[in-house]
């Protein structure tokens, strides 16, 4: 099967590495990593994440199909709100994690959520099964082609967004968003992001993403930003990459052993929800940490973690963190060994590395 | 395009050798530090180690990926760019000058025969 492209793919392919994720041929680096991620900490950049998938919601019973299949309170959204949430099968384990949208609109409830890259078709399956097996009034739509989005992201992210939009976006809390025109292209904006800096997300029509690219790197001056920054990014958050962090064949955790206990609501009913009340219960053997390498190397997907010559857990995501040029990584490890301060190894290549579990974000 | 010196020979994974004297210097070309982007860690053999032709000496890393380094030539190992260890980036700024590897005391001469020429090199990576 030939890679999906982002409509920006041609603008952009003879300054740009690719590679493949989700299904996706996407930019992994412009420049380099460490310059796109400095520019992201200290100026601005924009990433083109049209590789995530979109899907909508709409009509009379939205709000309960979107209910009962995410583990946050969709309820809670008003008009132009965000909230990051789980998607979990009947036993509670995550299958990817989202951001739902509420959309203003006057005729229907409506809503917009974004799925990983590669699990727009899957997602899209699910909500219309459990619509018609529920017998929901609901329109469900994977609109995944027909949008491009982009991530503008760093402290100077709201200057450049307040130039090229119309609408005055630097009142928004983080998670609101509006209709507004960008760079003349009707378009959705919200301050989301993955990289922990301020900044924006930008929906719109495929066809009107050139001119929204356009209109930041070159009249903002925001510096193109690859894959690569965004993973060392997020790494640095400890925000977690579906896929990897979790998979529900790879990876399967429930949210409380991935530290994303706090979006899932057991006020709410859905699927998934009666697995992890008793989960909330009993506790987890093993939880999300942070980790810091204390001797030279680096830790990387897969590595084992040992404490006594044990194995207690594995490394998930681990790379040389741009910011703070230290190996970090993130995995799980088992409960008892999970508090901050406590020292263990990482197997990196079959040799033993002294590391610390550490908090997490590893940045201030 | 990048630089394919002529003063040296290359493996088609990419490590290079000088070729006069004795004594080899080894590193990764131009190509290879610029398809690995960002250079953040190199972990290599200490002097007086022993390194066989096409086996794995060591390791090159960046943000993105991890490569495992084969030696050109067998021989002793009789210098290592510690600097690389604090200033991996070198590798990227001057592969074939301040970011070389290894120094080795080539036991047999004849192996640079195995090796690709500066044309059969630029010839691979074009």
């Amino acid at each position: 099967m030939a890679p999906r492209k982002p409509p920006l793919s041609d603008l952009y392919a003879d300054g740009a590495r690719f590679t493949d994720f989700g299904g996706w041929e996407m930019p992994v680096e412009f420049d380099s990593i460490q310059t796109e991620h400095a520019a992201v900490r200290e100026s601005v950049g924009i990433f083109d994440v049209s590789h995530m998938g979109e899907i909508t919601v709409s009509g009379p019973d939205a709000t309960a199909l979107l209910q009962r299949l995410t583990s946050n309170d969709v309820q809670a959204l008003s008009v132009g709100d965000s909230q990051y949430a789980m998607f979990t099968d009947e036993s509670g384990t995550i299958l990817d994690d989202t951001i739902v949208y509420r959309l203003p609109d006057e005729a229907a409830e409506r809503y917009l959520f974004v799925p990983n890259a590669g699990h727009d078709e899957e997602a899209y399956d699910r909500f219309v099964a459990h619509r018609d097996e529920w017998d929901l009034d609901a329109a469900v739509e994977n609109e995944t082609d027909t949008w491009a989005m982009v991530a503008v992201q760093g402290p100077d992210a709201v200057d450049a967004v307040e130039r090229v939009a119309d609408a005055d976006v630097s009142p928004f809390d983080w998670g609101d968003g509006t209709f507004t025109q960008a760079a003349g292209v009707e378009s959705w904006v919200s301050r989301t992001g993955y990289t922990g800096e301020d900044g924006f997300e930008i929906l719109c029509p495929t066809d009107g993403i050139e001119a929204v690219w356009e209109a930041f790197v070159e009249n903002q001056g925001c510096t193109p930003c690859g894959l690569g920054a965004r993973d060392t990014l997020r790494t640095e958050m400890g925000y977690l990459l579906s896929g990897q962090d979790f998979d529900p064949a790879e990876e399967p955790r429930n949210p409380f052993e991935a530290g994303v206990g706090w979006t899932v609501d057991l006020d709410t009913e859905f699927v998934g929800r009666d697995a992890l009340a008793e989960i909330a219960d009993a506790g987890v053997d093993e939880e999300f940490v942070g980790l810091m390498l204390r001797e030279r190397g680096i830790a990387r997907h897969g590595h084992e973690i040992l404490a006594e010559g044990e194995t207690v857990g594995h490394v998930t995501s681990g790379t040389m963190s741009p910011t703070l040029d230290e190996a970090i990584a993130l995995g799980y490890v088992e409960s008892d060994l999970a508090d901050p301060g406590t020292e263990v190894s990482v197997a990196v290549r079959g040799r033993e590395k002294r590391a610390e579990i550490v908090p997490t974000p590893f940045i201030d | 395009m990048f630089e394919v010196p002529e003063d040296r020979k290359y493996m088609e994974s990419h490590e290079y050798a000088t070729t006069d004297g004795d004594t080899a210097t080894v590193g990764i070309s131009d190509f290879a530090q610029d398809e690995l982007g960002d250079v953040v860690f190199v972990e290599l053999p200490q002097t007086g180690d022993e390194v066989s032709q096409d086996a794995d000496f060591g390791v090159v890393e960046s943000i993105k990926a991890v490569s495992d380094l084969y030696a050109p030539v067998s021989g002793t190992v009789t210098a290592v760019n510690e600097e690389l260890f604090d200033r991996p980036e070198l590798v990227n700024e001057d592969p074939y000058g301040d970011g070389w590897m290894l120094e080795i005391d080539v036991a047999d001469e004849g192996e640079f025969d195995d090796l690709l020429s500066a044309d059969e090199y630029r010839e691979q990576t074009e």
